[in-house]
């Protein structure tokens, strides 16, 4: 058994499941608010690093002010997601909305793919590529500090979640949206919110993830693997989804070292597979009981 | 004869005590009502019996059988039938297809039977159809509405139909949880003929859980009192309502002491 | 106009098709299908055996999603397993009318290792499962190269029946299409029996179902194994068809595109699937043809777009479905029925 190697792999895959935990914080955030998993989430991630691109490297705007564009857009279309395909299909059966952004994923696709094609784009590199040394192991730059970018964005949303009225607001909002609504809380913009907070995750998320690997319109397929994510730590649960992306992150990472690049797809999916097994609701998610 | 017995059951959700050490009988070919306060437990003695919870503690035997171990969905072969408090019928379905749906545990039909149809499976349709027509949907005057589509009916007629469906189950026991719920005099006259049909004609014992007071002292010929989980009360109805743990239930302790002075 | 349907017995009341008129038409529709390839050009001929295909994995899609209320992601990836299998069997020399039961069954058993595990828990769990699903068989048909030939693909050789190839769309017609008519009407009968009724019960209120007698778990993996089964029958003929199984075939947007065909048809309803299959099937020829028009026009680059107008109109359909007429084509038929029926009346 070779430590180094094992510890090497071990934090790398540990940082890069901070991204793994931003995403898993995007689909979180939605399951929270609407009881729906958003499968339009990774087409989310890729129209805002497309953004992203276009303001940066296409109309050559410095990244700061490129970057707010791209969360101003991804806002925009997280409120008329909610707008026009949410709220029309509110009071639905959770299947229908389901199916509804796997349909508004596809559409997110093709328009992608029309405007842009099919071909790789590259984002310049954004993150520092210094690689940091710890000891005798090697920790890329880019990998370190999109944990450290991750990790500021989590730790953003929780303080906002837990301290701020806002965030307040909108827990209640999902929580009982009935009794917030009786409370004053404007329920509607609640979810109009959660929404685009849910698209500004997946854009930053998107963003890092281009900008460490290639733009093209298949970089969603991320998020679906980041399902197992969610479903390791539990649907409804933001400390669940931190630790599960963590280590998610790093099961990836130690199957690369000592299986092999092509099953580090799979891992992902046989995690689902298996915590479904073993424990459905996840580390932490809270227990369904059924009213009877 | 006692067909359901229940003894020292116990059941918790979280902190709260649904069931504390609840033991019941119901003799067999009565019709027993279980009373109590809202929040007294009722419902989810109910649930415990036909299998939708687990007790943490105690035993439930049916006719001389203890089922506690059995699972849900089997305790319908043995003689279990019940309706629930918010309507639980199919609405993707017909009045007719919900009915036929209680006919489920005597049917035999597989997947490859079902797909093929002619012969076994088409017979025992026809035949499910017929006992259905004479038994039940004539009886409780449902003819009218059996292809009409659940979302269509009134809610008196929705609860009619859930005890069509119940009773084409062939039950030994009918668990009724408050089956006049909503309705006004006309109708819960109806119903009680109804219960009073299918528990003399039938010899089907008739389990009530209900709030109209006039209902229950009308028809049963047991009554049990339940408060906080427990059971406070039982007997016939005359005996129950003297009973003064049961008006300080319901009325609060000055009445009761009212009425024993 | 009718004026209403009487019945003089309870056998009359319950059969599929209850009018002397119905069942003419049904009739005509037979003997039609016979005809059909002999009269129709090849283009059409083509068209039906596709239509063929994709009736029998919607209707499989159809029992498990739209009846019983499992959400499938991964019904491609189970199609893939039945266009394997059969290009496997026919290396060992098996033939078709062996084979094709064989993919449905292998289908079904991948199905029920799957199932077994998530059925026990509620709705969106299982919709993960079967996504992960997906994405695992495509690992398993991409990498499993003695088997599945790879990126690359197997080949499948013709049907053939003692010696008769049934190669061309002439003659593959004759197997896909009876086939596919046998297996709709199978579905069908399901639903006029208890089983078909307990999947309905699963979907609308499962509790309620469990009382009655139902085992959830039971039905659910045979509404899920049915659904398999469909889909790997399916996946065997598009292997005979296209003579050909790769991974990307059976990939995730295939998955895509069959829910979108019983949301858009209707869910629940064979009707349902007949017309949702036939739309879907219409929807990629149609697009063709309207990027042909573009370039025809000039625009030289259309066909470049193709892929990516099909993922959208795809996506629009199922969301413009799905919010305005969430019971699909089947519902908007059964409201122009009601109108003739009811004409010169309104309501």
């Amino acid at each position: 058994m070779d430590w180094l190697l094992l510890a090497e792999f071990s934090i790398v895959g540990l940082l890069s499941g901070g991204v793994l935990a931003l995403i898993a914080l995007g689909f979180v955030l939605v399951y929270k608010g609407t009881r729906v998993i958003n499968f339009a989430m990774g087409e989310f991630m890729m129209v805002g690093a497309y953004l992203f691109w276009t303001t940066h490297v296409f109309m050559q705007l410095p990244w700061w002010v490129a970057l707010a564009l791209t969360l101003v857009g991804i806002a925009l279309l997280g409120a008329v997601v909610e707008r026009f395909v949410l709220r029309p299909l509110a009071g639905q059966p959770v299947i229908s909305i389901v199916m509804a952004t796997i349909g508004l994923g596809a559409v997110l696709h093709g328009v992608a793919e029309a405007i842009w094609g099919g071909a790789n784009l590259s984002l310049p590199q954004l993150l520092p590529r210094q690689p940091f040394m710890l000891g005798e192991i090697l920790v890329p730059g880019q990998v370190l500090w999109s944990f450290v970018l991750a990790v500021a964005l989590i730790a953003g949303f929780t303080a906002y979640f837990h301290y701020s009225k806002g965030g307040v607001s909108m827990r209640a909002a999902a929580s009982d949206p009935v009794t917030a609504y009786a409370m004053g809380i404007d329920v509607r913009k609640m979810q109009r919110l959660t929404w685009i907070f849910a698209g500004v995750t997946g854009a930053v998320a998107g963003v890092i993830v281009a900008s460490m690997t290639s733009l093209s319109p298949t970089l969603g397929t991320v998020a679906l693997g980041v399902l197992a994510v969610i479903i390791l730590g539990g649907l409804d649960s933001i400390a669940g989804a931190i630790i599960a992306g963590l280590i998610v992150g790093w099961l990836e990472s130690i199957t690369v070292a000592f299986v092999g690049g092509q099953a580090r797809d799979l891992v992902p999916y046989l995690v689902v597979l298996v915590i479904l097994m073993v424990r459905p609701y996840g580390l932490f998610g809270t227990r369904d009981i059924e009213r009877l | 004869m006692n067909i359901l017995e229940a003894e020292g059951l116990t059941l918790s959700f979280g902190g709260i005590r649904a069931l504390a050490d609840v033991s019941i009988a119901v003799p067999q070919g009565s019709i027993t009502a279980i009373i109590g306060p809202n929040g007294a437990g009722k419902t989810s003695l109910f649930n415990a019996i036909s299998g939708f919870y687990r007790p943490e503690r105690g035993t439930i035997r049916f006719a001389g059988a203890d089922i506690t171990r059995v699972r849900g969905h089997a305790r319908a072969a043995l003689g279990l039938a019940r309706t629930f408090q918010n309507v639980a019928l199919f609405r993707g379905m017909t009045v007719l297809d919900n009915i036929k749906l209680g006919g489920h545990h005597r049917l035999a039909a597989g997947a490859l039977g079902a797909m093929w149809y002619l012969g076994r499976a088409a017979a025992e349709e026809s035949r499910l159809r017929a006992e259905l027509e004479r038994e039940v949907i004539d009886f409780l005057e449902i003819d009218h509405i059996r292809d009409l589509p659940i979302d269509a009916l009134a809610y008196g007629l929705q609860k009619r139909v859930e005890l069509a469906r119940a009773l084409a189950m062939q039950p030994k026991v009918l668990m009724l949880d408050e089956p006049v719920a909503g309705m006004n005099r006309e109708e819960t006259e109806d119903m009680a003929r109804f219960i009073l049909d299918i528990q003399e004609e039938r010899g089907i014992t008739v389990m009530l859980v209900e709030h109209d007071m006039g209902l229950v002292m009308d028809i049963s010929s047991h009554v049990v009192v339940l408060n906080f989980g427990q059971e406070i009360a039982s007997g016939t109805p005359a005996e129950v309502r003297a009973n003064p743990a049961v008006i300080a239930a319901y009325l609060g302790e000055k009445a009761a002491k009212q009425r024993a002075a | 106009m009718r004026i209403g349907d009487f019945h003089a017995s309870y056998r009359h009341d319950e059969a599929l098709f209850d009018t002397r008129v119905q069942r003419a038409w049904f009739a005509v529709l037979v003997v039609a299908l016979l005809a059909f390839p002999f009269v129709g050009g090849a283009y059409f001929v083509y068209l039906a055996c596709l239509l063929g295909i994709h009736l029998i994995s919607a209707a499989g899609l159809n029992i498990m999603t739209g009846y019983t209320g499992l959400i499938s992601l991964g019904h491609a990836a189970f199609m893939g397993v039945g266009c394997y299998t059969v290009a496997v069997a026919e290396r060992a020399g098996i033939p078709f009318y062996v084979a094709l039961p064989l993919a449905g069954c292998v289908s079904a058993a991948i199905g029920l290792v799957v199932g077994v595990p998530s059925l026990r828990i509620k709705g969106l769990y299982f919709a993960v499962a079967t996504l992960a699903a997906q994405f695992v068989l495509g690992f398993v048909f991409r990498e499993w190269e003695s088997v599945t030939g790879g990126v690359r693909g197997a080949n499948v050789p013709a049907a053939s029946l003692f010696g008769f190839e049934l190669a061309g769309d002439q003659r593959i017609y004759f197997l896909i299409v009876p086939l596919a008519v046998v297996m709709l009407l199978g579905a069908r009968n399901l639903f006029r029996t208890r089983v078909g009724r307990a999947f309905i019960a699963i979907r609308d209120r499962d509790i309620s179902a469990e009382v009655l007698g139902i085992s959830l778990f039971h039905y659910k993996l045979l509404a899920f194994g049915i659904g398999s089964f469909y889909a790997g029958v399916a996946g065997g003929l598009w292997g005979y068809f296209f003579r050909v199984a790769t991974p990307e075939l059976f990939g995730f947007p295939l998955s895509v595109f069959y829910l979108a065909a019983i949301i858009v048809g209707g869910l629940g309803s064979i009707l349902g699937t007949v017309l949702g299959a036939t739309f879907m099937t219409m929807v990629p020829e149609v697009l063709r043809a309207m990027v042909g028009w573009a370039q025809a026009l000039g625009l030289q680059d259309a066909s470049v777009f193709l892929a990516s107008i099909r993922q959208v109109v795809f996506g629009l359909l199922i969301v413009g479905f799905l919010i305005f007429e969430p019971h699909g084509l089947a519902e908007i038929w059964r409201r122009v029925r009601r109108f003739f029926h009811l004409w010169p009346f309104r309501t």
